[in-house]
């Protein structure tokens, strides 16, 4: 009954939503889209006046474009690893033990995102400056890691949280010593919810700009680093639509597995829902 | 043989004892019931026996092996939980077989004994179901499998049909029973349900409080309560605050007589043991209201101070509400500082 009424009903809010949505994220997407297949368009002209794949064989021909998509996916990767590495045995041990000044250090994670970001990113690079950190691949794990923290600990705790204690103590009881349950037990059931956690962090920090640049400038350039440079350094548009475009692979490759993810609920249940 | 020995256990929460200086040995193949209501200590109890809680103090030993501090899976116990606590990420197959794959048996073999104990617990078949596609009942099933494939020597439930429907739990509690009869299975069963209890086992131990009430045969333990605490939680039990002088009970008209030294005390009588006849006059008491239950009626009966009374009767016809009556206990007991005083000779009638 209920569900015929709404049917029937024209939903205008959710059109309007809709419309919203169309209007500030297909409609640019598009238009870049369209520029990085786009040999000539001038104005006035509505749609481009010829098409092709030019400067998709200029950029990349390039050696810089290149050498930026193997730091991007090996910083994207090392970050990624090194904080599942950090933080699942942390946020194991804040799910499920207790320590003094649990719940402070718990919450000490929000710092990192609760104050504007750059002042904070100017003073670290003051201190990495002395480190001999600035520009060195290392020194931009160090900045992104970072930026992972909260993720990779607060969806994890709320994941290994919601395993069921029993669950365990039925795996102990069978033979199971505390590893073996672990990792057979309380691993499978809180992995869906990690593995978007690790997703998350996976595309955060490949899209990553603020930090990179600041403490990686010059030598090390991130693909989103080098799309802001070109946009900001070259006349000609299709340099930066076409590396725009190439950044979207990943996250579409991500949604798409987080499809799976997030249509099991288990993504919800990482915030608490 | 399997003989389970707790000696003096004792279990201390920050600032609560939940389980207070408790003995209790149970004998190969027994059935005992730990029944309480919740808070009583039993399912702490339950699971120090499993291993999942360390005693503060005592020992408990199975087979004259002392397994105090010994953890969950080096104890030959085989817990049942409440929830079933399936793996859901693992079919029916692989749950049952998971114990079994730690212990390094050939394939075939953990085959073999996985199909047996699905077997047994009715589920044939069902060894390649995800647990999710179970109903609670088969859950359950499920669950006790997985305990029994390792064939412990002791056997722990822990409310095991807490959250199935009355039918169902019935259904479920005789097959238990049958299993454990058939396997002969050192077994304890932790319940707050009292009819799950007399239904059930050996040997209830009624626990109060971290310690044990009353622990005997279910009909000693329904018949003879310890306490007029047992007396309140097995079965429905009317208790009447009252004096003795010169051996005889009253509570403001009601009078029944008995041998027992004067002073305070409770008398306990069960609603299919208090007789009732109508009065001609006043009476002790007045009818309430009358209740048909096609097999027999229960009669609510109001003492003149308010007090309120449960009579059951075999037919409803004969009472009406407001009829004067007299009250005439068969069997009943009398508690003065919670032990019985006197108990009627026809108790066991």
């Amino acid at each position: 009954m209920a569900r015929a009424l709404i049917e029937k009903r024209t939903d205008w809010t959710g059109i309007g939503f809709a419309a919203v949505l169309t209007i500030v994220i297909i409609f640019p997407l598009l238009v870049v889209g369209t520029w990085a297949f786009t040999n000539v368009w001038r104005y006035p002209s509505v749609i481009p006046q010829e098409f092709g794949l030019k400067f998709w064989q200029q950029t990349l021909a390039r050696a810089d474009v290149w050498s930026s998509i193997t730091t991007s996916l090996s910083l994207s990767v090392t970050v990624t690893l090194l904080s599942c590495v950090i933080c699942l045995p942390a946020a194991y041990a804040f799910a499920r033990m207790e320590f003094p000044a649990r719940n402070l250090l718990f919450f000490s994670f929000l710092a990192g995102h609760a104050f504007p970001k750059f002042g904070l990113l100017v003073a670290i690079a003051g201190i990495f400056l002395q480190l001999n950190l600035i520009a060195t691949f290392w020194g931009v794990v160090l900045i992104q890691l970072v930026g992972t923290l909260l993720f990779m600990i607060w969806i994890p705790v709320a994941a290994f949280q919601s395993v069921d204690r029993r669950m365990e103590e039925a795996a102990r009881d069978v033979g199971a010593k505390p590893f073996r349950v672990f990792w057979s037990i309380t691993l499978p059931q809180a992995g869906p919810t990690i593995a978007a956690a690790v997703l998350l962090s996976f595309v955060g920090t490949f899209y990553e700009t603020e930090g990179a640049w600041l403490i990686g400038a010059p030598q090390i350039r991130t693909l989103p680093v080098l799309m802001i440079s070109f946009i900001n350094n070259q006349p000609v548009i299709q340099y930066g639509a076409v590396l725009s475009v190439i950044l979207w692979v990943p996250s579409f490759a991500a949604l798409l597995f987080a499809r799976r993810i997030i249509s099991s609920g288990s993504f919800a249940r990482g915030f608490g829902g | 043989m399997a003989m389970l020995d707790i000696q003096g256990v004792t279990k201390k929460f920050s600032t609560t004892m939940a389980v207070d200086d408790f003995s209790l040995t149970v004998a190969d193949g027994e059935l005992v019931c730990l029944l309480g209501p919740s808070g009583s200590g039993k399912s702490t109890l339950l699971r120090m026996i499993g291993g999942f809680e360390t005693p503060s103090g005592g020992l408990i030993t199975i087979d004259g092996d002392d397994v105090t501090r010994v953890p969950p899976e080096r104890r030959p116990t085989g817990m049942v939980f409440q929830s079933h606590a399936l793996w859901t990420h693992m079919n029916v197959f692989n749950n049952l077989a998971f114990g079994l794959k730690l212990r390094h048996l050939p394939k075939a073999e953990i085959r073999q004994k996985v199909e047996a104990v699905l077997e047994l617990v009715g589920l044939s078949g069902y060894g390649s179901r995800a647990t999710t596609q179970l109903s609670g009942g088969q859950q359950q099933r499920v669950a006790l499998a997985r305990s029994l494939v390792l064939e412990p020597k002791i056997l722990l439930l822990d409310e095991p049909f807490a959250s199935l429907d009355q039918h169902l739990r019935e259904r479920l509690r005789e097959e238990v029973r049958d299993i454990q009869q058939r396997l002969k299975i050192t077994t304890l069963f932790v319940t707050h349900g009292q009819d799950e209890a007399l239904a059930l086992a050996d040997r209830i131990v009624v626990m109060r409080d971290g310690h044990t009430e009353q622990a005997d045969r279910p009909d000693v333990v329904y018949r003879e309560p310890a306490s007029p605490f047992v007396a309140g939680f097995i079965g429905s039990m009317n208790l009447v605050d009252g004096t003795i002088a010169n051996n005889v009970f009253t509570h403001t008209g009601f009078t029944v007589p008995l041998t027992a030294a004067d002073g305070q005390a409770t008398l306990a009588v069960r609603p299919e043991a208090l007789h009732i006849v109508p009065a001609s006059g006043v009476g002790m008491a007045k009818i309430h209201r009358v209740t048909d239950y096609g097999t027999h009626a229960i009669v609510d009966i109001d003492l003149p101070d308010g007090v309120r009374l449960k009579a059951m009767v075999g037919e409803a016809r004969a009472w009406t509400a407001g009829q004067a009556i007299n009250l005439k206990p068969r069997a009943f007991a009398a508690y003065r500082d919670n032990v019985a005083i006197f108990r009627s000779l026809d108790n066991h009638g």
